[in-house]
């Protein structure tokens, strides 16, 4: 089969401010194949995938499609060059159903009164001739007549044709009705390509991954014959993968050209045909899927293999200073998202958290913190001060645990829409653990201090410790945020994915203060995401999937592969014996 | 919300409109005010002017007429100031209850039951017990009604997040029914009125009804302004109304602060309505607030909950009020309502105003990209690894406004 | 007695249905509009005003102008103030509960000063006017209990209660109605799928101001019988409350605003009460509405909650 080009990039540049997002990338895409894009956090992908969808536009180059040269503004542009993308976060409305969400801002077919009462003419015509011809006697049956051809008089015909000038007003006004079967039409679409969904059933009755099949049958349905994928996979369960892997192969079969961004190496060379890699903005190479592997598709996208050189200390003295067991929560829906969690985090030792995003990091931490309610199982924290005597931390507000005399820090994931306050400058939000101090009355002066010393040691740049911090970029509102969680001599702190968005200075910025920390002796639990920092910088690893703890494996003996696969919910006898057998996954095959 | 972007903007530049709006950066404080200040300047002679068409004056005679309406002899300058006065004392109420995104519309239904409840007082205990006695127990009393009628629809909101915006509002016609059948009960035939009271009433400091309201709304001018600035409590009721995320990260009981703040709003209000009844009215009706319960919710948000920035807003609705009235008694048009109309309108044309401060309109013209693209925080996630994570750390101070 | 008063209660609802139909469109797009009452009170002046230049011009001797002329008017004046939300909540982004107070603070007063204005004239001319609101397809003088309750009203009865149904059938089964609701509940959504939402909110907030006036002009003209009387913040206030009330559902406020009417009505049918134990009966409409709202409040599921984006501006540049 011959093969022909969808989708050609030629020199794609775009620039943010001063950073070059995208650099002179030239990509090619063909009918009927699945291209993945690899590349590593920040290396441009979905900036390059914005672009032939619309969303940003170039600063430099081409983009051809069927060989033609477009220009691509918009979303509504991208559509009518037949291209959709599924971002991350779903454009859906909660409350209709998934059909409903399907067909909404669906064009409909233009109304011509002229073709219609032609229509309408001859249809009466047809019919009138079929009564002439009709004879009862020959039907018989108790629902005949309902079948039976019926007479249209002259003046009925008339009326309805000038009734049509009315009836285009009211579709320009867009009152078409709403037809009673519109999710078999869907139905129909989501049959031909095999996904399985209940159509009539409310988007927020849905879990993510039929929320994801919704907005893949949306864009199929407004016809779309190049679907741009970002990241599909990330808040899917194993399961769910391998079945909106064969719905993408399923795609293919039907001619539709795929391009799945993401980067996680196994599923690469799982689904797609071939790979472009993406490295700092660059397109590194465009290779076959069957041509190549694992280790070479690493190399090409990390380049050099990186030592990252965080200093990792051994602990000494680690005593057990919190320990959880058997921790249950359930979600609003009543759905487990934390199972039976039991593990203890040392002093002096930090305790790394992997796993797939969204798969009860968030909710752990918190129900710590005392934020999330939890359904059964223990959290006791023994008190260094007082010769570790255990105190008990469930089901205790923040407030509470405070008042306990437990210093438990925690900067959460949400930074400005729960660790600090945007509107409020940095005074005020050092002000957000230290204001209870003192009678009626605020005390500023020491948080300004601590606001000074935070924006000198950590080198946050602000105009003025009065800014408001939501002026201030990703980098320096986790250096404040950081900064006061650590200022409050911590003996417990827990850290959410604290260089997510950061750049490489300002996340070893965070990494040394996080080993400060441990040095001090504090017990560190970081949740993240970069499976290499982890391992360099945590001296056990506890590995969740769904909620549940799938292992905890030593940081300095740890390799990537055993990680991911835990993070898939795989046991690590499993992990083994598949290690064994077919070596399909090589030692940084799983990325995150 | 509104995190309007500069940044990406300039890149779709081809489909932008002819002109397209930016949100200032950094307006200065100053410049800030100077455009509100000029723009009440405006609403005045706008609304002089307006006076001066439909009443047939010069605008000259308008302005003149409204100002010695206002401050023309020693009686009127009190009147001025004790109406002012309360009106402020009102719009204080509600301030720590917005400021805590709280919408209570219901500041007329609390003031008008306190002042029922004060005059309850002097009706039943009124010459039984010393003015003293009987002016301290109907302060209690006004308390005591005005923070119920504002701590009901607080505890369904902490509890349930029970709609405050209607509840506030159907308070406040059941606080009018109360008042109508108290009347109906005290005065089952006649009028329909109930006559001043002679128990219980203020005493008069220098001569009248006014020094006592003015010498009150300082006190609570100074005290919320404190209250709100710098004490504990004033800076919970911020972080709650910025973030319940965060007001619950750092343990603070949202319930209790909602409920705590809205009881200090309705003993504010309690204030209000004792010193409507006990000071001035003497008696009480279903015009006992006149609206000014609404009207205080517009000064409050209006003068941006800063205390002397209300106190301004308050000057100039009581100055269009008592100014458009003085203007229709001297050209012999007798319409109450012209005053409400002139308000309302000074209203809306302040509310445009704030438009133009918060935001710039921009021509379209190829702008130089002088503000680095940073994506707000949806475009940050969507962009999670479009190259944010390199721009991140350079100062982005002015370019991006996340809210 | 039970006839008349179920007879006066629906009568009555139709002011509270004009008003929560309309205020139901305008939230279905995302508006919490509070300046319902000043729409209502200036739609009713204005109705009443070119109601009194028509009974001018043509006594009662043209019966299609006095009405015809006054509605539109009314709708007209219902868009105009629905034309000035918009503008100052979608193009200026004012916030919407100030702007929609300010509204009624200006509407109120000057539908008060317009209406004294005339008063200095013969205004009470245009009670003459009422007998049409009140007989057109009136069917009064049957002894059939059911005409005598439900078909002995004015023309804008049937109106309202058309109208009402209509527009849940517009809002539930047509295209507009789905792309209305997108609006109101995900305006990013909505405009991500090429849906107009500016277009969208002015357009039903236009409408529904239009609808909430015609409820002003039907109590003034049919209900006070040509009266003016400054009772109709009161009755815009509590048409807010009826959307609550319904569940953002048009055919649900039908029931709604009976109920609604026949509560305000109560005191004065029931037998041996006093003037002030009247009062008392009175607060029931404002009771049941805070009972309605705590009780939707606690146990309300999804499908009985506002639209999510109720009161929040949009603006695309905030992607």
């Amino acid at each position: 089969m011959e093969k022909t080009v969808a989708i050609e990039l030629k020199g794609i540049t775009k620039v943010f401010g001063d950073v070059i997002a995208n650099k002179n990338v030239d990509l090619e895409l063909y009918r009927g194949e699945i291209l993945s894009v690899l590349g590593e956090n920040g290396s441009g992908k979905t900036t390059l995938m914005n672009m032939i969808a619309g969303i940003y536009f170039p600063d430099e180059g081409q983009i051809f499609v069927d060989g033609k040269e477009v220009v691509i503004k918009s979303p509504k542009d991208a559509f009518a060059h037949k291209i959709g993308m599924i971002h991350q976060h779903f454009k859906l409305v909660d409350v209709f159903t998934a059909a409903d969400n399907i067909i909404l801002g669906e064009k409909c077919p233009k109304f011509d009164v002229k073709q219609e009462a032609e229509r309408i003419r001859a249809e009466h015509e047809a019919e009138n001739k079929a009564f002439e011809e009709y004879k009862p006697e020959e039907h018989t049956g108790v629902l005949s007549y309902m079948k039976a051809p019926k007479f249209h008089k002259p003046s009925e015909t008339k009326r309805k044709i000038a009734a049509l000038p009315f009836v285009k007003l009211g579709r320009a006004m867009k009152f078409n009705w709403l037809a009673r079967h519109r999710a078999d039409e869907v139905q129909k679409i989501a049959n031909k390509f095999g996904f399985q969904i209940d159509l009539k059933k409310k988007i927020y009755d849905m879990s993510v991954s039929e929320k994801q099949t919704v907005e893949i049958i949306k864009v199929l349905y407004r016809g779309a014959d190049i679907l741009i994928l970002d990241e599909p996979t990330a808040v899917l369960t194993p399961q769910e993968i391998d079945k909106l892997f064969e719905v993408l192969r399923n795609m293919k079969a039907h001619g539709k050209s795929i391009i799945i961004i993401t980067h996680k190496l196994n599923e690469v060379m799982e689904i797609s045909d071939r790979v472009a890699v993406l490295r700092k903005g660059e397109h590194i190479a465009t290779v076959n899927t069957s041509e190549t592997n694992e280790q070479e598709l690493t190399e090409m996208m990390v380049g050099k293999k990186v030592s990252l050189n965080i200093d990792r200390t051994e602990p000494h003295d680690a005593k057990d200073r919190l320990v959880v067991s058997g921790l249950t929560a359930l979600n609003e829906e009543g759905v487990k998202v934390l199972d039976d969690v039991s593990f203890e985090a040392r002093s002096g030792e930090i305790l790394g958290i992997a796993g797939i995003a969204g798969s009860g990091q968030r909710q752990l931490l918190e129900a710590i913190a005392g934020l999330y309610k939890v359904k059964s199982g223990e959290i006791t924290y023994n008190d260094p001060n007082n010769e570790d005597k255990p105190v008990d931390l469930r089901s205790k507000t923040p407030l509470q645990i405070r008042n306990l005399g437990v210093r438990l820090s925690f900067v959460p994931e949400d930074r400005l829409g729960m660790g600090l306050v945007g509107n409020m400058d940095l005074v005020d939000n050092m002000m957000l653990r230290s204001y209870r101090k003192g009678f009626m009355f605020l005390d500023r002066k020491s948080p300004k201090k601590l606001a000074e010393t935070i924006v000198e040691e950590l080198e946050v740049v602000t105009p003025s410790t009065h800014t408001a911090v939501r002026k201030l970029s990703g980098g320096n509102v986790q250096k404040v945020l950081v900064g006061r969680e650590i200022s409050s001599a911590p003996t417990v702190l827990m850290a959410a994915y604290p260089v997510r968005g950061l750049d490489i200075n300002s996340s070893y910025t965070i990494y040394n203060l996080l080993n400060e920390q441990k040095e001090k002796g504090v017990a560190v639990i970081f949740v993240g995401e970069d499976l290499d920092v982890l391992i360099e910088l945590c001296d056990r690893i506890m590995v969740i999937c769904a909620g549940k703890v799938t292992g905890v494996v030593d940081g300095r003996t740890a390799n990537k592969n055993d990680i991911g696969l835990l993070m898939m919910g795989k046991s690590s006898e499993e992990n083994e014996a598949a290690d064994n057998e077919t070596q399909a996954i090589k030692e940084d095959g799983i990325d995150e | 919300m509104s995190n309007m972007k500069n940044s990406a903007r300039t890149l779709k530049e081809a489909k932008e409109p002819l002109f397209h709006l930016v949100k200032r950066q950094q307006i200065s404080t100053g410049k800030a005010w100077a455009i509100r200040i000029g723009t009440i300047i405006f609403s005045i002679l706008f609304i002089s002017v307006l006076t001066s068409i439909v009443f047939r004056e010069s605008p000259f005679e308008v302005i003149k007429y409204m100002f010695e309406g206002a401050f023309g002899t020693n009686l009127r300058v009190n009147v001025f100031f004790r109406d002012m006065s309360i009106l402020l004392i009102i719009a204080l109420a509600v301030t720590p209850a917005f400021k805590m995104k709280f919408w209570n519309i219901g500041a007329e239904g609390q003031v008008l039951i306190s002042a029922y409840l004060t005059i309850v007082c002097m009706y039943y205990l009124g010459g039984k017990v010393s003015n003293g006695a009987l002016i301290v127990i109907s302060l209690l009393a006004a308390l005591v009604g005005g923070m119920a009628w504002a701590v009901i629809p607080a505890i369904f909101k902490a509890l349930w997040n029970t709609n405050e915006t209607l509840f506030t509002l159907m308070m406040n016609y059941i606080a009018l029914q109360i008042v109508l059948f108290s009347i109906k009960v005290w005065m089952p035939a006649g009028s329909g009125q109930l006559a001043p009271l002679p128990y219980g009433n203020l005493p008069h400091i220098g001569g009248g009804d006014y020094v006592t309201s003015i010498i009150v709304a300082i006190i609570i001018t100074l005290f919320l302004f404190v209250y709100m600035r710098f004490s504990k409590h004033g800076y919970e009721v911020a972080v709650v109304g910025e973030s319940q995320n965060t007001a619950r990260y750092i343990g603070i009981n949202v319930p209790k602060i909602i409920v705590r703040t809205l009881a200090l709003s309705g003993a504010i209000c309690g204030v209000a309505g004792f010193l409507i009844a006990a000071g001035i009215d003497h008696t009480v009706s279903i015009d006992t607030v006149g609206g000014r319960g609404f009207t205080a919710v517009l000064v409050s948000w209006l003068g941006q909950f800063n205390p002397l920035a209300m106190t301004v807003m308050s000057f100039v609705v009581i100055l269009l009020t008592i100014g458009t009235t003085n203007v229709m008694v001297n050209s012999g048009v007798a319409n109450d309502f012209f005053a409400e109309v002139s308000t309302g309108v000074a209203f809306l044309i302040i509310i445009i105003c704030e438009f133009f401060i918060r935001y710039n309109i921009k021509f379209r013209k190829r702008v130089e990209n002088d503000h680095p693209a940073v994506p707000d925080n949806q475009q940050q996630a969507e962009l999670q690894e479009g190259g944010t994570a390199h721009i991140e750390d350079e100062n982005e101070i002015g370019s991006e406004e996340v809210e | 007695m039970i006839a008349a008063f179920l007879k006066s209660a629906i009568r009555l609802s139709a002011t509270f249905l004009f008003g929560s139909t309309g205020e139901i469109i305008i939230e279905k797009g995302g508006h919490l509009n509070l300046g319902i009452p000043g729409v209502m009170s200036v739609g009713a002046a204005c109705g009443c005003i070119a109601e009194f230049y028509m009974v001018r011009a043509f006594g009662t001797s043209a019966p299609f102008m006095l009405l015809a002329i006054p509605i539109l008017v009314t709708l007209l004046t219902g868009a105009l103030m629905g034309l000035l939300f918009s503008f100052l909540t979608v193009t200026l982004r004012a916030n919407q509960n100030v702007v929609g107070l300010a509204m009624t603070t200006f509407g109120v007063g000057l539908a008060g000063y317009l209406i004294t204005k005339m008063q200095s004239q013969n205004f009470i001319i245009i009670t003459r006017a009422s007998k049409f609101y009140l007989n057109l397809f009136n069917l009064a003088g049957n002894d059939n209990w059911f005409v005598k309750i439900f078909l002995s009203h004015g023309i804008l009865v049937y109106i309202a209660i058309i109208l009402a149904i209509v527009v849940q059938i517009i809002l539930s089964k047509t295209r507009v109605g789905l792309n209305l609701r997108a609006v109101g509940e995900n305006p990013a959504t909505a405009d991500a799928a090429g849906i107009n939402v500016t277009k969208y909110r002015y357009v039903s907030t236009c409408v529904g101001c239009a609808i909430s006036a015609l409820g002003g002009l039907f109590c003034i003209m049919d209900y006070m019988g040509g009266n003016w009387e400054y009772i109709l913040e009161g009755y815009g206030w509590l048409s807010i409350a009826l959307v609550i009330f319904t569940m953002w559902r048009p055919a649900l406020a039908i029931p709604g605003s009976f109920i609604f009417g026949g509560l305000y009505i109560l005191s004065s049918y029931i037998d041996g009460v006093t003037f002030a134990q009247m009062e008392i009966i009175n607060i029931l409409p404002y009771a049941v509405a805070i009972v309605v709202l705590i009780i939707t409040s606690i146990f309300g599921k999804k499908n009985v909650q506002p639209p999510a984006a109720l009161g929040l501006s949009y603006f695309r540049e905030e992607r």
